[in-house]
């Protein structure tokens, strides 16, 4: 069987991307599973120092937060995100990084409107959207008495 | 085993993004947009605590936590103060992880220089 290579960049197209899929799925699940393992780590150390589940939870947060705003800094961050994908995107690191990460790159723009204002590009959109929804919930909540 | 539960639901957040991404035409800041949304649904209508519950910082670190921490934000802030809490509860809950993100951020960004152009 001969193909022309146009044909055998069709079938390449069918049938990789599937496998690629898998394998991006199961990096993701486990750097995404890892980064959960070290929350929950720093959770139970903060809950055995005294800290209530709403501080535990809050400790995390910085503690993550701080991580990955460092790594991105250290130019590691890219890296991870690049074996993990979605495994550093959607933990509360990814969050971080999107903002570390356009904020140090449109630094030399200045740093009111560029390091300044860049840093809410992708993060932005995320409180814009959070924020407003849960404004929404909270006038249901009163409107219909639900509390 | 709370470390084995917080893996696997953590890890299962991540790969359903995966998929979409992969699957989808979503970018990352729309999937970043729309676990934060899907989360404060989540949390509204009362799905998500039983999983915080059941998963920790599986449940939580995801930015779906972060969601159902504005939601739970503002339904204990209109419980104690009204129609105000709708506007003050979900900053109030959610101020420890947006501050040091804005924080570190800002100091992360100062201190370090940025990746050269390749």
């Amino acid at each position: 069987m001969s193909l022309t290579p146009n044909e055998y960049e069709q079938l390449n197209k069918k049938y990789s991307p599937s496998s690629k899929t898998w394998k991006n799925c199961a990096m993701a699940f486990l750097v995404g599973g890892l980064i959960c393992t070290l929350g929950q780590a720093i959770m139970n150390i903060s809950s055995s120092l005294g800290l209530s589940v709403d501080e535990s939870g809050a400790a995390v947060s910085i503690s993550l937060i701080f991580i990955a705003a460092l790594l991105t800094g250290l130019n590691v961050f890219d890296n991870i995100a690049k074996v993990g994908g979605a495994g550093a995107l959607v933990p509360i690191t990814g969050f971080s990084n999107s903002i570390v990460a356009p904020a140090l790159e449109f630094k030399s723009e200045g740093y009111v409107l560029g390091l300044g204002a860049k840093m809410f590009v992708i993060a932005g959109p995320v409180l814009v959207y959070g924020i407003t929804v849960s404004v929404v919930y909270g006038i249901i909540l009163y409107l219909f008495h639900i509390v | 085993m709370d470390y084995i539960k917080a893996f696997v639901i953590g890890g299962l957040f991540c790969v359903v993004a995966q998929i979409l991404i992969d699957k989808t035409k979503l970018t990352p800041a729309r999937i970043l947009v729309s676990y934060v949304v899907a989360g404060v649904i989540l949390g509204a209508i009362g799905v998500y605590q039983p999983l915080v519950d059941f998963a920790g910082a599986g449940a939580t670190v995801p930015l779906t936590g972060f969601g159902n921490l504005l939601a739970k934000g503002v339904h204990k802030a209109v419980t104690e103060q009204g129609l105000l809490g709708a506007v003050t509860g979900g900053i109030t809950a959610a101020a420890a992880g947006i501050t040091a993100a804005i924080f570190f951020g800002f100091l992360i960004a100062l201190i370090f220089k940025p990746k050269e152009k390749s």
